[in-house]
């Protein structure tokens, strides 16, 4: 159902933007209106999500330890899987953001006759998820080329690496290839992995069809279709100098691209894809194991009813004495009419 | 009580129900929950809703507006924990978490995947508290709240055991044990929980302990482990307790005072301290290491935890010693001195043999006695015949706790190497930080949950297992109080000749002390490698 559902969306948007420019004259719509709209959800959305998590407090220092504490000073420590000052957080986190170290960590169990478990190297999960971040990556920042002239060298020189196969005219980009076989990857893996698949909801394919849309409308933009680059640069300048123009004649295509992108910018903050800021601020991984060194103060701590000693030991003061436990209070004497009856 | 299968009877298949897990009802069966907090219990603590009721029973006589209770809980808890706030909403269900889990590895429910045990509560936060949840209901895994979903809650949140495996494998650090603990505060606040969480919680608040060991009883088994030491040794240590102006206060787990085999590792740590004069008193007040009420709620565990520190402060120490625990050890390292702290009335931990001073625990002012006794080992302050445990072939279980709450991994090693001459390690993804739980932490070491037990603790024992066929492992040792409660029945199920030891248990065999007369058993009274001779001509 979630499956459906989704694709029928993704179906639906690239239908939408198509049939709205080729037939129904909404380029200006597409071009202008949509994206102006999708960054400031994106904005927006991305801003309002944080601060509301953050106005939440972190009442405890809770990190997952992945490695050995500091302790004493012959014992070696592991800085980054176990960090105890804020720098080592800061690389673990970075671990963490660009090369995924959980997740590297990843096994698959194997269960055989006679109750006995195995554990097989899994790290195909990893390679896509790394794979598919830098390329998006490297495509977005390629797409800076639509929004800044002149050019700046850096992103030219990542259009010169990334095409360095040479291959083809307009020249094929590795990114590409690469960004289009790790979004299939990760669909087919929510497909058939039957546990994946179980716990898998509609929002959890959407966002990999949208991908997968924009990937080959992409690939059909710049290699198919050869749309026309100086009239889209026009127009992206034309939107970031907000003297918005949309050029006649650059083709349905590039606006189901574009269209498609600013859903999932639109869509970013009020989804999973916040994962992205989410990691930040995970407060398993984000703060240092050092509690016993430094304390850790809960803005919100508040006095709780507690058993006292005293009203321990006025409850066992005479089993206490009777054994020789030291006592705050000693017992009372006994009351003189009773020692005399 | 649930009849426990056989281990070739236990069925073990991780097949998936045809039908999507919302519309997949918790079924209750007897084995696979632990039975419901007694009233009585339930009152002491001041708990909600306290009543008799079953899991089993249809109607759970929840208060009037239990649907009220939990969504205001619910509310209020995210805004107070960032950790719940951010996990609702960033999880991406890649499913690298799945089979992390020893409960769903053992019992094949998909319900114990991490992921779906963390949808059970966010199904419901995003009906509630998101407007994409609000307006397209289930099309976004939204879902009403329904007594249905309670019963469900229960189920999962009781058969978590909190210890953070699947956290270390989430690449965003998700970590369930957040959702069980807050799950189970949610389901204390209508009077769902079980009895063996609110028993020995109870028993802690009232009587200082979980086991409701009363002061003259504690102090005379204590004494009964003073006898079996010098029947032992020929040596008569001298605890002393309550005592204002020992230099430490020791607090370990009741269960080392009260079952086999902690009760071995308790004269271990008597013996250790009279060997190096220390100057130390147990408390009958603080007479409990565990904290049950961190099962409960975090409320709870800061009421029993600040015993602690008020009997640190009534008797005047210096500084706290720790025994050999879990559970206790994650709360202290992650929680105590921020809920009941700052410990300003004492001092930076010093070893007053070696001088060596614990940098690492300057603020809450509490060490581990594994690091104490790895320090006093480094130093050479010890005398260890490491072949008096030459008949054990031994393994290492990490506990979840010290594990992944703590990074406690080479402090136990060091000590277990120098009074061991055997010591295999179990497969690398078993250990460390990566270790399996013994299947009955968190509360859920109880008889009527035994055969979920056995399959939670199926993965931990299989490692052992493995071990065990391959180098002839017969020996597991650990740190930790429910371990040394839960292991011994894990391998009597699984693995059958793999006895379980406390780490100072071990250094209690092999200290050798002052004066000592020649010892032909160990602390249980079994003959040392080389004295069983001996044993057979008394015979």
């Amino acid at each position: 159902m979630g499956i459906k559902f989704s694709l029928a969306a993704v179906v639906g948007l690239i239908l939408a933007a198509f049939i709205g420019v080729s037939g129904g004259g909404l380029s200006h719509f597409f071009g202008v209106t949509m994206p102006y709209l999708a960054i400031l959800l994106f904005l927006g959305g991305v801003v309002y999500r944080v601060l509301k998590w953050g106005r939440a407090p972190v009442p405890f220092r809770i990190p997952t330890t992945g490695g050995q504490e500091k302790s004493l000073p012959w014992i070696k420590h592991a800085k980054f899987d176990n960090p105890s000052t804020k720098g080592q957080t800061v690389v673990r986190m970075a671990l963490e953001v660009f090369l995924f170290r959980s997740l590297f960590r990843n096994t698959k169990f194997e269960l055989e006759k006679g109750h006995r478990l195995f554990y097989q190297w899994e790290k195909w999960l990893w390679l896509a998820g790394l794979v598919f971040h830098y390329c998006f990556l490297v495509i977005l920042l390629r797409h800076l080329r639509f929004f800044t002239e002149p050019v700046p060298g850096f992103v030219q020189g990542i259009e010169r690496l990334d095409g360095l196969l040479q291959v083809g005219l307009p020249g094929i980009y590795i990114t590409d290839g690469l960004f289009m076989l790790a979004v299939t990857y990760l669909i087919i893996r929510r497909l058939i992995i039957p546990q994946v698949r179980y716990i898998s909801l509609p929002q959890d394919y959407f966002p990999l069809f949208l991908l997968f849309a924009i990937g080959t409308t992409g690939i059909l933009t710049r290699y198919f279709f050869k749309v026309d680059l100086i009239k889209v640069k026009t127009m992206v300048m034309g939107l970031i100098s907000f003297h918005p123009v949309v050029p006649a004649g650059i083709g349905a295509i590039f606006f189901v691209h574009f269209f498609l992108v600013c859903t999932l910018f639109a869509y970013f903050p009020f989804s999973k894809l916040m994962h992205a800021g989410g990691i930040f601020m995970s407060p398993t991984r984000n703060l240092p194991n050092d509690n016993r060194i430094r304390r850790h103060v809960n803005p919100w701590n508040y006095p709780v009813k507690v058993h006292s000693y005293a009203e321990y030991e006025d409850h066992f003061r005479e089993k206490m004495v009777e054994v020789g436990l030291p006592v705050d209070k000693e017992l009372e004497p006994a009351p003189k009419a009773t020692a005399d009856s | 009580m649930a009849k426990v299968p056989k281990p070739s009877e236990l069925e073990l298949q991780h097949v998936l129900p045809k039908t999507d897990w919302m519309d997949t009802p918790a079924v209750f069966r007897p084995g696979n929950f632990s039975y419901p907090g007694k009233a009585k219990n339930l009152k002491v603590l001041g708990l909600a809703n306290p009543r008799e009721w079953s899991p089993m029973d249809e109607d759970w006589k929840l208060p009037a507006d239990w649907k009220n209770i939990i969504l205001e809980g619910l509310r209020e808890r995210l805004d107070k924990y960032r950790t719940l706030k951010v996990f609702m909403d960033i999880c991406v269900r890649c499913g690298a978490c799945a089979d992390k889990c020893h409960y769903y590895l053992g019992s094949g429910d998909p319900k114990n995947m991490p992921v779906l045990r963390a949808e059970l509560l966010r199904s419901v936060y995003r009906k509630e508290f998101t407007l994409a949840g609000k307006i397209m209901g289930k099309m976004v895994g939204a879902r009403d709240l329904t007594e249905d979903v309670i019963k469900e809650w229960f189920m999962y949140f009781f058969q978590c055991t909190e210890c953070r495996r699947c956290s270390l494998f989430c690449p965003y650090g998700i970590d369930t044990a957040e959702f069980t603990i807050i799950g189970r505060e949610l389901l204390n606040l209508i009077g769902c929980n079980i009895d063996w969480i609110a028993g020995p919680a109870a028993n802690c608040y009232q009587t200082g302990n979980h086991l409701g060991i009363q002061p003259h009883a504690f102090k005379d088994m204590i004494d009964f482990f003073v006898d079996e030491i010098e029947a032992v040794n020929g040596i008569r240590v001298e605890p002393t307790f309550n005592r204002k102006g020992a230099e430490f206060l020791f607090v370990t787990p009741s269960g080392d005072v009260f079952a086999d085999p902690g009760t071995y590792t308790l004269m271990g740590y008597l013996m250790l301290f009279h060997e190096i004069g220390l100057d130390y008193t147990w408390s009958t007040y603080a007479s409990e290491g565990g904290n049950f009420g961190f099962f409960t709620s975090h409320e709870m565990m800061k009421r029993l935890n600040s015993k602690m520190y008020a009997e640190a402060k009534r008797l005047g120490v210096k500084s706290i010693i720790g025994g050999e625990c879990g559970h206790m050890w994650r709360v202290i390292n992650q929680y105590m001195d921020t809920v009941n702290g700052p410990a300003d009335f004492m001092e930076v931990p010093k070893s007053p043999i070696t001088g060596t001073r614990f940098d690492n625990a300057a603020s809450t002012k509490m060490i581990h006695i594994v690091e104490f006794t790895a320090d006093l080992i480094k130093n050479g302050k010890l005398k260890l015949d490491a072949s008096r445990n030459d008949n054990l072939v031994m393994t290492y279980h990490d506990s979840c706790n010290t594990a992944r709450g703590m990074g406690f991994f080479d402090e136990p090693r060091y000590v277990l190497n120098n009074v061991c001459n055997n010591f295999y390690e179990m497969p690398p993804n078993t250990i460390r930080e990566q270790t399996f739980c013994c299947g009955s932490g968190s509360g859920l070491n109880n008889d009527e949950f035994m055969e979920m037990r056995m399959r939670g603790g199926l993965p931990r024992a299989n490692a052992v297992r493995h071990v065990h066929e391959k180098f002839g492992v017969n020996a597991l040792s650990c740190i930790c109080a429910i371990d040394r409660a839960a292991l011994p029945t894990l391998m009597n199920y699984w693995v059958p000749d793999v006895t379980v030891y406390g780490l100072h248990e071990l250094v209690g065999n092999a200290l050798v002390m002052e004066g000592e007369t020649e010892r032909t058993t160990d602390l249980r009274g079994e003959p040392l490698p080389g004295m069983e001779d001996n044993e057979n001509e008394d015979i």
